[in-house]
């Protein structure tokens, strides 16, 4: 009664519409930054912001005064009025935000391109900053008695956290495409691999074995403790410009080929049970657009980082970006096929939002960054295109980097 | 904090039927009420047909279990006590696209962790069934059919 065929078409990931994207190519990330990670930093969220811009436009080479663009995610504490008198900026000509948490983050970057591609400014920069280690922050926990909106019908039978929300998913996952915690500790122990080599990362230091994995304690049956990401405070920031003043800077431009974003028919925020079939999200639709406007199909990418928020993400994203079928995420992960060097994908490669650190996602963008740049510490010889996804399980976005 | 289960804004002009239909024993379902498509969660207008008509719809209150999760703490305090508890989200017999998130119990006033592990499973058929109100709300269960 309900099919999603009633509200759209949907169309083969990979599909070409032969569709133009006039910011193709049309600029370019030119400067990274960021703050130590940790838990219980003392400096507040827009402190935090402001460092890590300071820090990316000095990567860039740029003085404060060159900035006229800023893209932040909806959440951000610290708002555009603030972060422009902490940094000095100018006139600022273009500012905007993007909503859903988690799901933002290649879609702070894609706006700031559009706007410096339409010439709506010059240079833009698009941050993340957030103290989530402490434990008053958790959004989950604030709630008020009488719930309202879509959470009103999850809350109060007891899905309270966004771990309850997606072990749903997980669940159900499990079920139609017979994968199984082997599975997903194969995600979590390639992304503990990689941030065992990346000095910045939380989990430097701690190794991760399978052992461990299968006798860690539940969280949200069927998610262990190893199946989240961390919980991390930090902040990260990129600097976005056009061709003309991408060049000639520190490091190499990394150009943003392609960026889409993707709210598919029928999606509920988190607790996505309500559409003909959940287990096909944002990533299937965000997929569509983002290759349609791409020179490149999922063969060409040699390298990936797919948000990691929880480790079931990371199949369901593979087969929604079209890495692989449908239901064939889970066996795509097997044979180390995400772990650098040998494996057919490496994936969050400085560890990702469950060994290096969970910013939302953005330090997801930054090591695409360094991927193209060559300054990864699990370093893909020859890539030449990255993949970045945002949040699955909301409404999201993706980028395509290429050098 | 006080120890207490979360509830509903069973206030919202959109959803209030819903509510009131739980409160006599009833599970209803919001339709349009021009082209009669069925819709949930509720909201103003049918996506079809972008009709503002809407009716409510008993239903059979049978269905079977499309997923389920066994949260284990940190929870909220009052969630913390019953841990681990089972939480499904239920198909509706009539349309398997008609879900409802709801606690699986051996019986209306059982406890929300009174299903054993190992007696639940993806598939499994249930009825909704009522327990006695929470400061006027009832929250729809789900027991084995």
């Amino acid at each position: 009664m309900m099919g999603d065929s009633a509200f759209g078409p949907r169309l083969r990931t990979g599909m070409k519409t032969g569709m133009a994207s006039g910011i193709r190519d049309q600029t370019a990330i030119v400067g990274i930054g960021q703050t130590a990670f940790g838990k219980g930093l003392e400096d507040s969220e827009l402190s935090l912001a402001c460092q890590a811009i300071r820090a990316a436009l000095d990567d860039a080479g740029m003085a404060a005064a060159e900035v006229d663009g800023l893209s932040l995610f909806s959440m951000e504490d610290g708002r555009e009025v603030e972060v422009a008198r902490n940094l000095g900026f100018g006139d600022i000509h273009y500012f905007g935000q993007v909503g859903y948490g988690g799901g933002a983050g290649c879609g702070v970057i894609a706006h700031a391109a559009m706007a410096v591609a339409t010439g709506q400014c010059n240079t833009a920069v698009a941050w993340r900053a957030r103290k989530r280690a402490d434990a008053g922050s958790r959004p989950w926990a604030q709630v008020s008695q009488r719930i309202s909106g879509f959470q009103s019908w999850s809350r109060p039978f007891g899905l309270l956290r966004p771990v309850d929300e997606i072990a749903m998913l997980a669940r159900r996952y499990m079920h139609e495409t017979g994968a199984t915690r082997d599975h997903f500790a194969n995600v979590a122990l390639a992304f503990r691999g990689h941030a065992n080599r990346n000095p910045n990362a939380m989990m430097q230091a701690k190794e991760l074995t399978r052992e461990a994995y299968m006798k860690s304690r539940w969280i949200s049956e069927p998610l262990c403790l190893f199946d989240n990401c961390l919980e991390t405070d930090g902040a990260l920031a990129v600097v976005i410009t056009g061709a003309d003043r991408a060049r000639d800077r520190r490091s190499s431009p990394v150009w943003i080929h392609a960026a889409a974003q993707g709210l598919p028919p029928q999606h509920q925020v988190m607790t996505n049970f309500f559409c003909e079939d959940p287990l096909q999200g944002p990533a299937w639709a965000t997929a569509r657009k983002l290759w349609a406007a791409s020179d490149f199909t999922p063969a060409d990418v040699k390298v990936a980082q797919i948000y990691d928020a929880f480790s079931p993400l990371i199949p369901l994203s593979l087969e929604g970006y079209g890495f692989c079928g449908r239901g064939e995420g889970a066996a795509f992960t097997e044979d180390g096929a995400l772990e650098w060097p040998h494996g057919r994908l490496p994936t969050n490669t400085s560890g990702g939002g469950m060994s290096e650190a969970y910013v939302h996602g953005f330090n997801l963008i930054l090591e695409g960054v360094r991927q193209m740049r060559g300054t990864s510490t699990a370093q893909v010889e020859n890539a030449d295109v990255c993949l970045v996804t945002s949040g699955e399980g909301v409404p999201t976005s993706a980028l395509l980097l290429r050098n | 904090m006080e120890s207490s289960f979360l509830l509903p804004d069973t206030e919202d002009p959109v959803s209030a039927p819903f509510w009131e239909g739980t409160a006599v024993g009833e599970l209803r379902v919001q339709a349009c009420g021009e082209c009669g498509r069925w819709r949930m969660p509720p909201r103003p207008m049918c996506p079809v047909c972008q009709s503002l008509e809407t009716v409510w719809r008993p239903t059979s209150g049978q269905g079977h279990v499309w997923s389920y999760v066994r949260p284990h703490p940190p929870l909220l305090p009052a969630y913390a006590e019953v841990a681990p508890y089972d939480v499904a989200v239920v198909s509706l017999a009539e349309d398997p696209a008609i879900r409802f998130v709801g606690n699986l119990v051996t019986e209306a006033s059982a406890p929300m962790n009174s299903l054993s592990e190992g007696h639940v499973a993806i598939g499994m058929e249930v009825r909704v069934v009522f327990p006695a109100p929470q400061e006027g709300v009832v929250l729809p269960r789900w027991s084995p059919a």
